[in-house]
């Protein structure tokens, strides 16, 4: 069965009419086999026509799968009590277009909207919907309780509502619920390429605006079938680690502050401003907004411009080192950090975590080496791991990835400050109708996971964003089992997920 | 303990020199564009539709960017053959009334105006503001955190985020409003003890910015609150919120340095 199903690589097209649609039975059935065999659930959606679809990768093979099922009415035994992986997916299908996944263990909204093709909602809800009012798990007895925090939290953050059940201080489970920040964006770009497109990929997650937008962009290019040039893929290749770097430093800063370890807290604030001012070289903005286009870039780096960003490079590295070392020898935070927030690695692999908690989970997931794209098939960047899946792990994880991302960005800055500047691409030619695309990027979070098929006119029939929080959200839930309810602002920052990118 | 204060020496004081000078702005900023209509040929749109915020309309004197729908992409610079709309360094931008946000060559742009005197008097030496992100993409309040760091250390000027609508003296919102905040927004508002203020951050706080066609979002602050004042961008760097905040509390003399 699973020869079957035709190899897809990242970013490459494949007409529709080669995806195979198999009766909802073999469908199933084909995902739980692979998934058992090591696959892992990369997107499951529907479109508004009562077909599902589901992108499967091996990472192993830098292969991806792509399988489809057209059902007869909207509902189908849910996958989710055979894979966990499929849990969140199975929910937003429900929201989205009213296809009931049967038998699903705790079926209930994502992002509080009605479906979208006006299909009957499966909670029976009016037109009024109050984001956060639906089922919550609760625990009984004697000393437990329950505390609810939020959508408005404490600080500069996204909203969001969480509700602890607790025994004491101890924490039974967190549930969190999320889709605050809905603002619409996959139905948005239903339709397009619209000249906002683009704009709205970059926004789909603002601090991982590159991993987005390069995602967004190489799903244009696979379905006209354009190849950049090398020099377009190294630039985008700058843009992704020096996104990548500004952000584990902000995030190492701000685990260190939540352990009140100061001087890297206060170092690190500042330091991932000088990361952040480096992009902005490039392209004007902090945080890469429009460098990206799609067939190639809006703002080359030009040999002379790549030659100045070198030494700021090195003295930010510099800065960077003194400051994150002094945490690896603090004993008190080190004790915090191994403590805390534990995700073994057979756990992670069942949720289908990926990224930086993956990785810290000991499971060795980078689309940059898994299904290599842009400049890391011939620059590979080696995976960081770690073993404990605590809060330590994800630390050091994120710490090693500014190391080998740095030596990329040395390399990289030096090679295109000796090699002309690529002229300015061409308009990208009209999309391949019915054709279908699977792009991934490895942002700094994890993988980011862009899927579309055109219509007969070549416009986006659908348009799928995963958001490597998407996956991860619930990893976060279960780090928090038998911890404190102190320990929730570390945990939650070892992770630090998307709220807009999970709502969309 | 001397590895730390090692660090402490090499790693210096880095807290901008903001008050004394303005800080060094990368090559490629965007900051406030400057339009030239007499480059414009006759009857030429180019500008206006390459515009996918649909920010660019055409009065008597030529075009006219409403910079709170602006997400300040250089689309429009790239589309004119006459080099008509050209980004300045000038990072100056926030305004006190949606109506200034309009950019045309032929009125001064109308900075905003410092805080009547009662409100002045109360918030011109403290002001603390509870953010309140309200469905954007995060990117807003990634340079709204930044301010609060030792680079450029917000607290000197008397400025503090709070983690409680009361203890606010008002609220600094990012992102559209959408509808699924829409509650959240209004409660944390009426939390606010009087007199208070909403300052409105990024091309989605003021107008809706890449998602304005969205019916799950509002079209930005001004639909559920009074907003005293606009700061615009996507994201607006945080030298341009430092020099909105200022203003507004009268704290800036005529050329961007911090007064008295």
């Amino acid at each position: 069965m699973s020869a079957e199903l035709p190899l897809l690589r990242n970013g490459q097209r494949l007409p529709l009419r080669e995806v195979p649609e198999l009766p909802i039975r073999e469908f199933r059935e084909a995902i739980l086999r692979r998934i058992h065999e090591g696959d892992r659930l990369a997107c499951l959606c529907a479109d508004f026509d009562l077909r599902l679809v589901a992108v499967l990768a091996e990472d192993a093979g830098q292969a991806l799968r792509v399988l489809s099922t057209k059902l007869d009415a909207p509902r189908y035994p849910a996958l989710t009590p055979d894979c966990p992986q499929a849990h969140l997916f199975e929910r937003e299908i429900a929201e989205q277009t009213g296809i009931v996944p049967e038998g699903h263990p705790w079926l209930k909204p994502v992002r509080f909207h009605l479906p979208w093709n006006g299909a009957s909602d499966p909670w029976q809800r009016d037109g009024a919907l109050v984001p956060g009012v639906m089922d919550f798990f609760r625990v009984e007895g004697e000393e437990v309780h329950e505390v609810a925090v939020g959508p408005v939290h404490a600080g500069v953050i996204e909203p969001g509502h969480f509700r602890f059940q607790c025994h004491g201080e101890r924490v039974f489970h967190l549930e969190i619920a999320l889709g605050y920040q809905h603002r619409g964006v996959e139905k948005a770009l239903l339709g397009g390429p619209h000249p906002l497109s683009l704009k709205q990929a970059e926004t789909a997650c603002g601090d991982s605006s590159i991993a987005h937008a390069w995602a967004y962009c190489r799903l244009l290019e696979g379905l006209a079938d354009v190849q950049v040039p090398a020099r377009v893929d190294l630039v985008r290749g700058v843009a992704l680690e020096l996104e990548r770097v500004a952000n584990h430093v902000g995030d190492l800063g701000a685990l260190s502050g939540d352990v009140g370890f100061l001087p890297t807290a206060s170092f690190c604030g500042r330091i991932r401003g000088d990361w952040l001012n480096l992009s902005a070289e490039g392209c004007g903005s902090r945080l890469g907004r429009d460098w990206l286009r799609p067939g190639g870039l809006r703002q080359e780096l030009e040999p002379a411009l790549a030659a100045r960003m070198r030494p700021r490079l090195e003295h930010a590295w510099a800065d960077t080192k003194d400051a994150v070392e002094l945490l690896w020898g603090a004993a008190s935070v080190m004790i915090r950090f191994e403590a805390a927030g534990r995700v073994d690695p057979d756990r992670a692999r069942e949720i289908g975590l990926v990224g930086v908690p993956a990785r810290a989970s000991g499971l060795g997931r980078d689309v940059r080496h898994d299904h290599p794209f842009g400049p890391y098939g011939t620059r590979p960047i080696p995976v960081a791991q770690a073993e404990s899946g605590n809060v330590h792990s994800r630390a050091w994880v994120r710490w090693v990835e500014v190391g080998e991302s740095t030596r990329f960005l040395s390399t990289a800055l030096a090679s295109l400050a000796e090699s002309e500047a690529a002229p300015k691409a061409a308009p990208l030619p009209p999309l391949a109708p019915e054709h279908l695309c699977v792009s991934l990027t490895e942002g700094w979070r994890g993988e980011v996971l862009h899927l579309a098929w055109t219509d007969a006119q070549g416009r986006f029939a659908r348009y799928k964003i995963v958001d490597p929080s998407f996956h991860n959200w619930f990893g976060l839930a279960l780090a928090l089992r038998g911890e404190q309810v102190s320990d929730f602002p570390l945990c939650n920052k070892s992770f630090n997920l998307s709220y807009c990118g999970h709502d969309l | 303990m001397i590895h730390i204060l090692l660090s402490r020496w090499r790693q210096g004081y880095r807290t901008l020199p903001y008050p004394k000078a303005l800080p060094a702005l990368p090559e490629r900023f965007r900051g406030r564009p400057e339009i030239h209509p007499e480059r414009c040929p006759e009857g030429c749109r180019v500008c206006a539709d390459a515009c996918a915020t649909e920010a660019i309309t055409f009065g008597a004197a030529g075009p006219r960017i409403d910079l709170g729908r602006c997400l300040f992409c250089p689309d429009c610079a790239e589309a004119c053959p006459e080099g008509a709309i050209e980004y300045t360094q000038e990072h100056r931008l926030a305004t006190r009334t949606r109506e200034d946000l309009n950019l045309d060559s032929a009125d001064e742009y109308r900075l905003a105006a410092v805080l009547d005197g009662e409100m002045k008097r109360l918030f011109g030496r403290s002001l603390k503001l509870r953010v309140v992100s309200a469905g954007g993409c995060n990117g807003c309040e990634v340079d709204v955190n930044v301010l609060g760091t030792l680079g450029w250390d917000l607290g000197r000027f008397g400025i503090q985020y709070v983690a409680s609508p009361r203890h606010a003296d008002g609220l600094l919102i990012c992102g559209p409003v959408t509808r699924n905040m829409e509650l959240a927004v209004r409660k944390t508002y009426d939390a606010v003890p009087h007199p208070k203020m909403v300052i409105a951050v990024g091309a989605c706080a003021i107008a809706g910015g890449p998602y304005f066609r969205q019916e799950e979002q509002l079209g930005g602050v001004a639909s559920v609150l009074p907003v005293d004042l606009f700061i615009p961008g996507c994201p607006p760097h945080p030298l341009t919120i430092l020099d909105g905040l200022l203003r507004l509390l009268g704290r800036l003399e005529a050329e961007g340095r911090v007064g008295a």
